[in-house]
């Protein structure tokens, strides 16, 4: 029986392209976050701003936990610590560092509300989000 | 960039589906040598069933040991392919991808949670986070002190070292609140853990995962073990 695929130029062609096409096609795995950031959510979505993604691991490479979660105030807990912008310009949680001398300023909105839309709060691949879904998370 | 990447992608899928709708180039290089597998193919006798060599296609064997159930992921995206950040944000590609960050920094074995070996980055200088907000020369207050705590099953010995932790953190973020600063005086099981209690407050959100078991059951059981029955 005459295959398509056979040791021919065309039939190695058409093997290949199809291989290269169907890589193109399929998606191999849900692309993820990074383990550990926050999405803060307490006000964004119902002021219509993107939820802020807190990326952990890029703080944690230049600040030590302490210096946020003793010194700032920081409670360990995702969407806890009820900030909002007012306390940031005065210099209260992120406003301590981003003022413009430590960190880049508040006025960058888009570098910290950048989640996508409606995304609820959570710290991103922990063991609890594991254990429980966060609400609305395999709605969408 | 994508727009040419979608034009090739169609192109290439109009080739491919011309190639096989068009029965005489078919034709052609099957009636050019179809002599030759037909012969071997008729001499050859019933196929039975024989087992693939080929290497399995999914990583760890055919028979993968996945007891969470965990959906193979793409780990450490850049924010802008990342499912969390919006992609339609200007300021979602502004940000560092985390993979450039962790350039150069040790990594652990499991490669589970960042992938990266934190405590083992601060020892051998590869990072210097501040311990002060405004002071980058101020040095944390580091205590050198382990507690062994023996868990009620056969899991070896848990370790914990307040050297590492107290590199990363104050005396005040896990005492009294978290854990009662008195021997016997904390009460810790897995479960809790898991729950985001005592050591999941931290592990399993940002430092380590949980799923590490080694590294905190380090220490092998100094008694018999008994069942599982208290030591």
């Amino acid at each position: 029986m005459p295959s398509l695929i056979r040791p021919t130029f065309i039939g190695r062609m058409l093997f290949v392209w199809s291989l290269i096409i169907v890589a193109f096609f399929v998606d191999p795995a849900p692309a993820m976050a990074e383990y550990g950031d926050v999405v803060i959510n307490n006000y964004s979505d119902a002021a219509g701003m993107r939820p802020v993604v807190f990326p952990h691991w890029f703080h944690r490479i230049r600040f030590r936990c302490k210096v946020c979660h003793a010194d700032l105030g920081f409670k360990f807990k995702a969407g806890g610590n009820d900030i909002n912008m007012y306390k940031i310009i005065e210099g209260k949680f992120c406003g301590a560092c981003h003022n413009g001398k430590i960190a880049w300023s508040v006025k960058n909105c888009i570098i910290c509300h950048s989640g996508k839309p409606g995304t609820p709060i959570q710290i991103h691949e922990s063991t609890q989000q594991e254990l429980a879904v966060p609400t609305g998370f395999l709605t969408k | 960039m994508k727009h040419l990447l979608k034009l090739m992608q169609f192109s290439l899928l109009v080739t491919l589906l011309g190639a096989l709708l068009n029965p005489a180039v078919a034709a052609t290089t099957s009636a050019k040598d179809s002599a030759k597998p037909a012969t071997s193919k008729a001499t050859a006798p019933e196929p039975v069933y024989q087992y693939s060599t080929r290497p399995p296609a999914i990583a760890g064997g055919t028979n993968p040991f996945n007891r969470l159930l965990k959906v193979a992921k793409v780990p450490h995206q850049p924010p802008s392919n990342d499912e969390i950040h919006d992609p339609t944000n200007q300021g979602s590609t502004i940000l560092q991808p985390p993979l450039e960050a962790y350039d150069g920094l040790p990594q652990t074995e499991s490669g589970l949670g960042n992938g990266v070996d934190w405590v083992k980055a601060l020892d051998d200088g590869h990072l210097k986070p501040r311990w002060e907000r405004t002071d980058p020369t101020a040095e944390p207050m580091v205590m050198d002190m382990n507690i062994v705590r023996v868990p009620k099953s056969s899991m070896p010995d848990v370790v914990f070292p307040h050297r590492q932790h107290t590199l990363w953190l104050a005396c005040s973020n896990c005492h009294p609140d978290i854990f009662i600063p008195r021997r016997g005086a904390n009460q810790i099981n897995m479960a809790a853990i898991v729950l985001g209690q005592k050591c999941g407050v931290c592990h399993g959100k940002v430092s380590f995962p949980v799923s590490e078991c080694k590294r905190c059951h380090s220490q092998p059981k100094k008694v018999a073990v008994n069942g599982g029955g208290p030591n």
